[in-house]
């Protein structure tokens, strides 16, 4: 499927007259199929206000710069490429890695929240509210805050609160609050939904910053936009170093942010993309369409509707959705969602700590697990990793499961 | 376009249209005690009950409404079980469904109205399908007969609010306050004015609903509006009593609007 939609486009030469496969959704909000705007009616006017102002913001040079200027001065951007010689060495493959863990905060989550911090003041709002999983997003929101001077509210499973203490701690030293999700899994999923309650409640001086390419439209599209900097950037970087693309580009997927940025400097070139998810959380993988959320994507869920709880070792990963960009892309074939065990997981957290003195978020380490399955079947092939986060948050977490 | 006057809407304008109040009780389905309390507010001066389906993602829902949706779940509940429970409950009143989409979208669009269609059930109200989401929905539930009433907010600009009252029918759902439902201690400022904004456009039931809390808000609300919409306030009631107890409720709201209103 994905080699018969490739050949049929004409490829390298002629990448500025092809149509980008990089989908602009139109005011439905749409990738193919997937995404819309299912929300309350008390907020499809506030959307429709994030959409012009976002369209507004984007098109606007004034406002690029300013992101920009945040994006190098305070992020410390671009992030760098490095080479894993001795893991590649290993697995008969060229390892990149692009290094978005030593952005600020320690993540990609960074790129997205200045952006929709600065959308924010820009829309007159005094106060954000975000929902955050392993704790990355919530503290790029909180720091962002401190920031820019604006109030800032987190919502986070129980669960989550309790194997990211460090990341909670984080928050509240940044001034901002933190609210236990009591209901439901108590993970990602419920944080999210005690956000868009908030919201609902507060849409007049509120600005909700959702933490991933999801939610009702324009978020997919907005944090994709936001995010595509990571493409842009290893784009270039690759071929500096390599004078040609990647064979492959892999990332984890939760919400999709983190892949999807990388991703979008590559999807019109040939490089096989890879989006790895959780085995207990594998959406694309295991689930069928369905909407909550905001949108219309693959849902792990019953044959009644029911959203299944996921179950991850990893917290940014523990979301039974996925953006619905990624659920498009799947559905034509273009991108690949393999699922990876959390026994593996921990295998391949390990491996790039000892072989490369890079400790990884645990999310990264499932792009780890699948790189070290999947090397025999890429050998001598060159295969580009985004490393989105750095390991510290999950160290107390590791310390308890490896005794 | 809204094509036809279903049961429902027939209903809600003969009883307005003889001087009543209208007052339309949210039940969870599923929920211990359903039926009885459905039963219930139907003895008591419901107007028309609307039966909460249960899902595991409520984002329109405060504490209360997700307490009893979660216990209904636990109990095995399931659209399909509602809807079988349904056929055996003759109220002699409308009955609504509140569902979330993805409720609707699991089944399917056309399957889920027959089903509805089955169960006896006359209109749908789905709080997460908003105007620009509903087509396909309604073209399955014009066909079959449902009634699909539009939820109409504060927070919309004016020139939005002729346009869900082309697509609605039954009645229009006021959303009373900016937020989720759940008890207050005062009707808010907004209830009324939304009311009087959907009155000046339409001939159509308006009902507010979310955050009608007692019988004096009800009353309050019933200035403006043709009716109320009352949820949490009755699902207490029969998490923390029973049936008789939400009877007891419907009652007392029933003849507060009913001594307000009478003669007028
Ligand atoms: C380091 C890291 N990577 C990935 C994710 C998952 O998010 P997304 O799929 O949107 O990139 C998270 C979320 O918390 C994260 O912290």
């Amino acid at each position: 499927m994905r080699e018969m939609l490739l050949s049929a486009r004409p490829i390298h030469p002629f990448r500025n007259y092809i149509e980008s496969m990089l989908t602009t959704p139109g005011t439905d909000g749409r990738f193919g199929d997937f995404g819309g705007r299912y929300v309350p009616e008390t907020l499809v006017p506030a959307c429709q206000e994030l959409e012009a102002s976002f369209h507004d913001a984007w098109a606007d040079p004034l406002f690029r710069t300013e992101l920009d200027d945040l994006l190098r001065d305070y992020a410390g951007r671009p992030s760098i490429i490095t080479e894993c010689h001795n893991l590649g060495r290993q697995l008969g493959i060229r390892l990149l890695l692009k290094r978005e863990d030593l952005n600020h905060t320690g993540s990609h989550k960074i790129n997205s929240v200045l952006g929709q911090a600065l959308l924010a003041k820009r829309m007159g709002k005094k106060r954000i509210v975000a929902e955050t999983g392993a704790g990355q997003h919530g503290v790029a929101s909180a720091t962002a805050a401190a920031l820019l001077g604006l109030e800032c509210k987190v919502y986070m499973g129980e669960v989550d609160v309790e194997r990211q203490a460090l990341n909670v701690f984080r928050m509240k030293l940044l001034g901002s609050e933190v609210v236990p999700a009591k209901s439901g899994s108590r993970t990602l999923k419920d944080a999210v939904n005690e956000a868009m309650r908030d919201w609902v409640a507060t849409v007049e001086d509120t600005y909700y910053a959702i933490g991933s390419v999801m939610g009702p439209h324009p978020y997919p599209y907005m944090v994709r936009q936001f995010q595509s900097v990571i493409g842009k950037e290893a784009n270039q970087q690759c071929q500096q170093l390599l004078g040609t693309d990647p064979d492959v580009v892999a990332a984890c997927v939760g919400g999709g942010s983190n892949a999807i940025g990388i991703f979008s400097g590559f999807i019109d070139t040939h490089a096989r993309l890879i989006g790895v998810e959780p085995a207990g959380g594998a959406a694309v993988g295991r689930g069928v369409p369905g909407v909550v959320h905001g949108m219309r994507s693959y849902l792990m869920q019953d044959e009644y509707g029911q959203v299944q709880e996921a179950h991850s070792i990893s917290a940014g990963l523990d979301y039974p959705g996925v953006g619905p960009e990624h659920s498009y892309l799947a559905s034509i074939g273009r991108a690949e969602y393999p699922s990876v065990t959390d026994a593996e997981v921990i295998e391949g957290f390990q491996l790039l700590s000892k072989t490369e003195g890079i400790i990884p978020a645990l999310e990264c380490a499932h792009v780890v697990a699948w790189i070290t399955r999947e090397a025999p079947n890429m050998q001598g092939k060159t295969v580009l990793m985004n490393l989105s986060g750095r390991g510290d948050k999950d160290v107390a977490q590791m310390m308890d499961i490896l005794g | 376009m809204a094509t036809h006057t279903g049961r429902l809407e027939t209903h809600l304008r003969k009883q307005r249209d003889a001087g009543r109040k209208l007052l339309v009780p949210y039940i969870t389905g599923g929920f211990e005690g359903w039926t009885d309390a459905v039963r219930a507010a139907a003895a008591n001066g419901a107007d028309a009950i609307e039966i909460g389906i249960p899902f595991s993602d409520p984002v329109m829902d405060g504490p209360m409404i997700q307490l009893a949706s979660e216990k209904s779940l636990q109990r095995g509940t399931t659209p399909l079980s509602i809807f079988h429970e349904l056929r055996s409950i003759d109220v002699g009143i409308p009955l609504a469904v509140m569902c979330y989409y993805n409720t609707v979208h699991s089944a399917g669009n056309e399957r889920f109205a027959h089903q509805l269609v089955e169960a006896g059930v006359s209109a749908a109200i789905i709080p997460d399908m908003p105007l620009e989401e509903s087509a396909q929905w309604c073209v399955s539930a014009d066909a079959a007969g449902i009634e699909t009433v539009m939820l109409a907010a504060p927070t919309a600009p004016q020139e939005r609010l002729p346009r869900i009252l082309d697509r609605c029918n039954g009645f229009v759902y006021a959303v009373g306050l900016l937020g989720v439902t759940g008890e207050r201690d005062e009707l808010a400022g907004t209830a009324t004015k939304l009311a009087a904004r959907l009155k000046a456009l339409t001939d159509i039931p308006v009902l507010i609903g979310v955050g009608v809390s007692n019988a004096e808000q009800a009353v309050e609300a019933s200035q403006t509006a043709d009716g109320v919409v009352m949820g949490a306030s009755v699902m207490r009631r029969l998490v923390e009593g029973d049936a008789d107890a939400v009877g007891r409720y419907i009652n007392d709201v029933r003849s507060a609007l009913d001594s307000t209103f009478a003669g007028k």
